[in-house]
């Protein structure tokens, strides 16, 4: 098994600033906290974990993904695809955003065959994030 | 396993990766070159009839001399084989095939080199019964669960002396005892412990020990079988054919291959106490660079541990994770990312070790080449790396808000 240049790229890039890389996270009591949406997948067990956090604003009566942040325990590539999702998020509607498939993640990452269930991670990632923000929508 | 590609900048590698395998010394390796060309010992030693084969004997049977010197036996008690895996190959199948009368039970643990397990599965579907014994917390075998598990159709005991992994030692000379009460066979493979802690086989009841040449500064692609004479211990043998080895071990002798082990032995011999210091002083500064950070553990032991091999984890960092961020420094891990099955080490597993500690799990592994500056400074590239890990871990996060992990449903 080998990484891609990118994998190593993306990597060393989210361990060397973190914060640029959007690590990091939103907590009850934050103001608009209420329009975060959060979304953890994996386990610890299984040796990858990953939380992402979307925060939406209306703009025009769309909920448009204005800011999102991660953090991730996994391998490397784990952590890769967490911060190659969070470029692709930002900007998106959540419609646009539920649609991304982890294919994606894999040809920009060009993950090895046996790293694909993190691009997978991923992407429930922002599935749970979404499910999770229009569940607090009421909370407006 | 390399979890990334890079061009590897080797000068300004630390490698730490000893217990996978050695650099040749290169003292075996003018030895070695003395075996291969036209104006050397190229002969095959099997040549009984000019000059050339007479030198290649010469020099194989002085090799033979040097490996049972360092275990204190006698010299035709040592086959040649092609490493640890073919010796355990062949001191487990060859004895269970030989004494299949007695009873076709065998003992080994369940935290065995994959050399014996994949064995042992194999002889379960020729209809032998085998016990996969726990180690204690401390990865140790104790001689009290042999001795518990041992029946009277016990045909082999077999167990290594020092862990690859996590490099505990097992008393094989308590264990010894207890097997040959039972008249059972005892097979110990000592790939990892040969040439760095002391063996006296005088002192113990071992019938059959493996050995590997490139664990201690030889090269790969050769091993040897210790095969006791008195009383002597009879094996059916894997391979046919010419009749190398009295029969047991058919095959032309690689001469530049066996040479190169006996002198790695010789070396050995001379330089152990020597290394081990060495080793020791390493592990010490490892270790106390390393314990006072947060939820850092030692898997296995500080005590009855061969210092060479360390083996830690550090909790809510995943290991592939941490060998990727240690770009620099060869080291392996317990992670089922760095393995192709994914599954986290069986080793560690065993140990009762959570699931997730396995994964984040790191084995320094250290040898005669490692510097002391090296391993200092890992100290310090280590604390980095972890800390810049966990900063991006939802596991640190949820630890340091005192959320407890193992109460939490994961998805």
């Amino acid at each position: 098994m080998a990484y891609s240049q990118k994998v190593v790229d993306k990597f060393e890039q989210t361990l060397k600033n973190p914060k640029e890389a959007s690590v990091g996270r939103w907590k009850p009591g934050d103001k608009d906290f209420h329009r975060v949406g959060t979304g953890i997948v994996g386990a610890p067990a299984c040796g990858d974990v990953m939380k992402l956090q979307i925060k939406c604003e209306n703009i025009d009566g769309t909920n448009k993904i204005v800011d999102a942040k991660f953090k991730t325990y996994g391998c490397g590539s784990a952590i890769a695809s967490s911060g190659e999702l969070i470029d692709m998020l930002k900007g998106k509607t959540l419609e646009e955003a539920q649609n991304i498939s982890n294919q994606e993640i894999v040809d920009i990452l060009e993950l090895p065959a046996i790293k694909i269930h993190c691009s997978v991670l991923a992407e429930e990632a922002i599935h749970r994030a979404i499910d999770d923000f229009k569940s607090r929508r009421n909370n407006d | 396993m390399v979890p990334f590609t890079r061009k590897f900048d080797e000068m300004n590698t630390y490698y730490f990766d000893y217990a996978s395998t050695t650099p040749v010394d290169s003292l075996v390796v003018d030895k070695m070159k003395e075996c291969l060309s036209v104006d050397g010992a190229f002969g095959n030693s099997g040549s009984r009839s000019h000059v050339f084969g007479w030198k290649a004997e010469e020099l194989v049977e002085e090799a033979r001399v040097n490996v049972a010197n360092l275990i204190n036996c006698d010299p035709r008690e040592i086959i040649w084989t092609s490493g640890a895996t073919e010796s355990d190959n062949l001191a487990i199948k060859g004895a269970a095939y030989f004494y299949s009368d007695k009873g076709k039970h065998i003992i080994t643990s369940k935290i065995e080199h994959k050399a014996v397990l994949d064995v042992c599965r194999q002889l379960e579907s020729e209809s032998y019964e085998v016990t996969y014994l726990e180690p204690n917390n401390d990865g140790i075998i104790t001689p009290e669960s042999v001795e518990a598990a041992l029946r009277e159709d016990t045909v082999l005991v077999s167990l290594m002396h020092i862990n690859n992994e996590i490099g505990v030692i097992n008393d094989i000379e308590a264990i010894g005892k207890i097997v040959k009460q039972n008249g059972s066979i005892f097979h110990v493979d000592a790939a990892q412990s040969a040439g760095k802690i002391p063996i006296d086989i005088e002192n113990l009841e071992v019938d059959l020990m493996s050995f590997s040449a490139h664990k201690i500064y030889g090269p790969k692609g050769i091993g040897a079988l210790y095969i006791r004479r008195k009383p002597r211990v009879r094996l059916q043998p894997l391979f046919h054919g010419g009749g190398q080895e009295r029969g047991i071990r058919a095959g032309t002798l690689p001469t530049h291959q066996i040479v190169g082990m006996g002198e790695a032995f010789k070396l050995a011999k001379e330089k152990m106490s020597e290394d081990f210091k060495n080793l020791s002083k390493y592990r010490d500064i490892l270790w106390n660079g390393l314990k006072d950070m947060e939820e850092v553990y030692i898997n296995g032991a500080i005590d009855n541990t061969f210092p060479g091999i360390f083996n830690m984890s550090f909790n809510f960092v995943e290991g592939e994770s941490l060998i990727m961020a240690l770009k620099n420094i060869a080291v392996s891990s317990g992670s089922a990312c760095t393995s192709a099955s994914l599954e986290p080490s069986y080793v560690l597993r065993a140990l009762g070790r959570k699931d997730e500690l396995a994964h984040s799990s790191i084995r320094f592994s250290f040898g005669r080449f490692t510097k002391e500056q090296e391993v200092k400074e890992t100290v310090e590239l280590v604390k980095d790396s972890v800390n810049k890990l966990r900063e991006i871990s939802p596991l640190w996060e949820m630890y340091q808000d005192g959320v407890d992990l193992d109460k939490i449903e994961w998805a």
